[in-house]
């Protein structure tokens, strides 16, 4: 049995296996994301939530899915129909591609490639062309205008995103993420992540990853009170429920990278307690809690505003940030806090 | 033939394919999304290759940026291609010239490259042992170490041309409404409000 997995046929059926297993994970937890958002957005606005089918109405979005699935597809009558379809399987493949490069524990990981964090990038940044090419397929206006602000909301905050990842990528001298985590683990528990030496930048890149996923406050791409829903507004049925799906696959996403970049991943809190997967899945639930409370409380932008905040302010504190982090690592100040690569990470 | 062969005739030949189609296809629109695909048919030929930190680049910076303003810029112009396309046969010895011009060009580029005396020894003098280094450090160590200089020099050119385009699209325009974020936040009720006690019936 050991000599079939060392085969090609068996190294095949391996990675088709663990790739179902990080599929089949990623979906049911967005099963229970999206009752959780709705669950504490209606608990923010003293309502009760989805509570009907299931327990506590925990199946409620086994329902939508299966409603959505079950519906008509309506296809607008001017649309350019295989770029129509094309986006929302674009945008729901491309949120489960990177997943192929998080790890879970140390050494839980399907692609242990070297660029990791260059992988997540890329594919994020590729995202933007669903949202695109939907709203051009649709040929009609609301979805027009919202591809149009998406692209140029995601480009801005990529940029910035980036930036804060370089900084991480200099403390670590490694673009892999065991390696970004294992530098973070130290005898001070949660004192040494990187969110203490990154600190101003934890806050930009929850503020950017919340701007890159289109969700509120920036979530002007489909801002319901203009432009209806934006570039889905022609999509129903499967297609739409690809967009859904791909959307909080993102967000979920960021909270993996959130809890892998700033918040050392699999590593435990504390130096008392065992690390392992567990922490990781807790730290990735904390992060999509705040996603969700974001999306209660804080009011949507304007998009002018939303331009300028990306441009004029996190663009040059990001920057000015990597220049600050080269010299602090080059230097090894406060033996070494911010170069881990000198101390052994 | 091992698998990597068979997945190395796979990107080629999609890219292949999707090249040609930018070219032939009617929409614009379709050709940009073509091009992208020849885009990453090519970065896989780099992952193969070995080079994965220019395979990921190729896809952020080209496919991420580059081709985004392409599609958003084909998506917004107002041109009738299919008018255009009518005088193709009057531009296509001139296309087809500069096309001889350009192949003969870069085999003679290529030619050189894998023929001449010394070609070989040179390139390696430069190249990191690549069994010893990653390809991101390797690349780092050429671009920041040994040509810092022009590396430096051709991010000035760049410079020098985005401030170009800048400025000739800079206008200033009077009749737009614009917010000073600053003073909006400095301002406060005392400043911003006056209230009065209007009387009913009499308005003020």
């Amino acid at each position: 049995m050991t000599d079939f997995f060392s085969t090609t046929l068996g190294i095949s059926v391996l990675v088709a296996a663990q790739s179902l297993l990080i599929i089949g994970f990623v979906m049911i937890s967005m099963l229970f994301l999206v009752y959780g958002d709705r669950k504490i957005w209606a608990a923010v606005q003293m309502r009760r939530g989805p509570n009907v089918v299931g327990p506590w109405g925990l199946l409620q979005t086994v329902a939508d899915a299966l409603k959505y699935v079950l519906k008509e597809i309506v296809i607008p009558a001017g649309a350019d129909r295989p770029v129509y379809f094309l986006a929302p399987m674009l945008s729901f493949v491309l949120a489960m591609m990177a997943w192929a490069v998080i790890p879970f524990d140390h050494g839980w990981v399907l692609a242990n490639i070297n660029v990791a964090i260059l992988f997540v990038f890329a594919m994020s940044s590729l995202e933007v062309y669903g949202v695109i090419m939907g709203g051009w397929a649709s040929n009609s206006k609301y979805p027009f205008l919202g591809s149009l602000r998406s692209a140029a909301q995601m480009i801005s905050y990529e940029v910035s995103l980036g930036l804060i990842i370089i900084g991480i990528i200099i403390s670590t001298g490694s673009m892999n993420f065991g390696a970004i985590v294992e530098a973070q683990k130290g005898d001070w528990g949660l004192l040494n992540w990187y969110w203490l030496p990154h600190l101003p930048m934890v806050a930009l890149f929850f503020i950017s990853a919340l701007a890159e996923t289109n969700r509120p406050p920036f979530d002007l791409p489909e801002a319901e009170s203009e432009l209806v829903a934006g570039f889905m507004v022609e999509y129903s049925s499967t297609p739409f429920l690809l967009f859904m799906a791909g959307e909080y696959i993102a967000i979920y996403l960021m909270c993996a990278l959130m809890s892998l970049l700033f918040f050392g991943g699999w590593l435990s809190p504390f130096p008392f307690l065992p690390d392992g997967w567990w922490w990781m899945i807790i730290k990735m639930a904390f992060f999509f809690f705040l996603f969700a409370m974001v999306k209660a409380i804080v009011p949507r932008y304007r998009y002018d505003q939303l331009m300028r905040i990306g441009w004029k302010v996190f663009l040059p504190l990001s920057l000015g940030w990597v220049v600050i982090v080269s010299f602090l690592a080059k230097f090894e100040l406060l033996g070494g806090f911010w170069a881990r690569w000198a101390i052994g990470g | 033939m091992s698998v990597a062969d068979y997945v190395f005739y796979a990107f080629a030949t999609v890219m292949v394919v999707a090249g040609l189609f930018v070219t032939v296809s009617r929409n614009p629109v379709h050709s940009v999304l073509w091009l992208i695909l020849a885009f990453l048919s090519a970065s896989g030929l780099f992952v193969l290759l070995g080079a994965e930190f220019v395979a990921m680049l190729l896809i952020v910076v080209y496919v991420g940026a580059v081709a985004v303003l392409f599609l958003f810029v084909v998506m917004m112009l107002d041109i009738d291609f299919a008018e255009l396309r009518g005088e193709m046969a009057k531009y296509m010895p001139l296309g087809l010239l500069i096309g001889v011009v350009i192949l003969m060009q870069i085999a003679l580029g290529i030619g050189v490259w894998v023929q001449a005396d010394g070609a070989m020894d040179m390139r390696q003098a430069v190249a990191p042992d690549m069994a010893q280094v990653e390809n991101a450090k390797a690349l780092g160590l050429l671009i920041y170490d040994r040509y810092g200089f022009l590396f430096q020099l051709s991010g000035l050119i760049l410079l020098v041309a985005m401030i170009g385009a800048i400025l000739l699209t800079l206008r200033h325009r009077k009749d737009v409404k614009r917010q000073n974020v600053l003073q909006q936040m400095w301002r406060n009720p005392a400043v911003a409000m006056e209230l009065k006690d209007v009387k009913p019936g009499q308005g003020l």
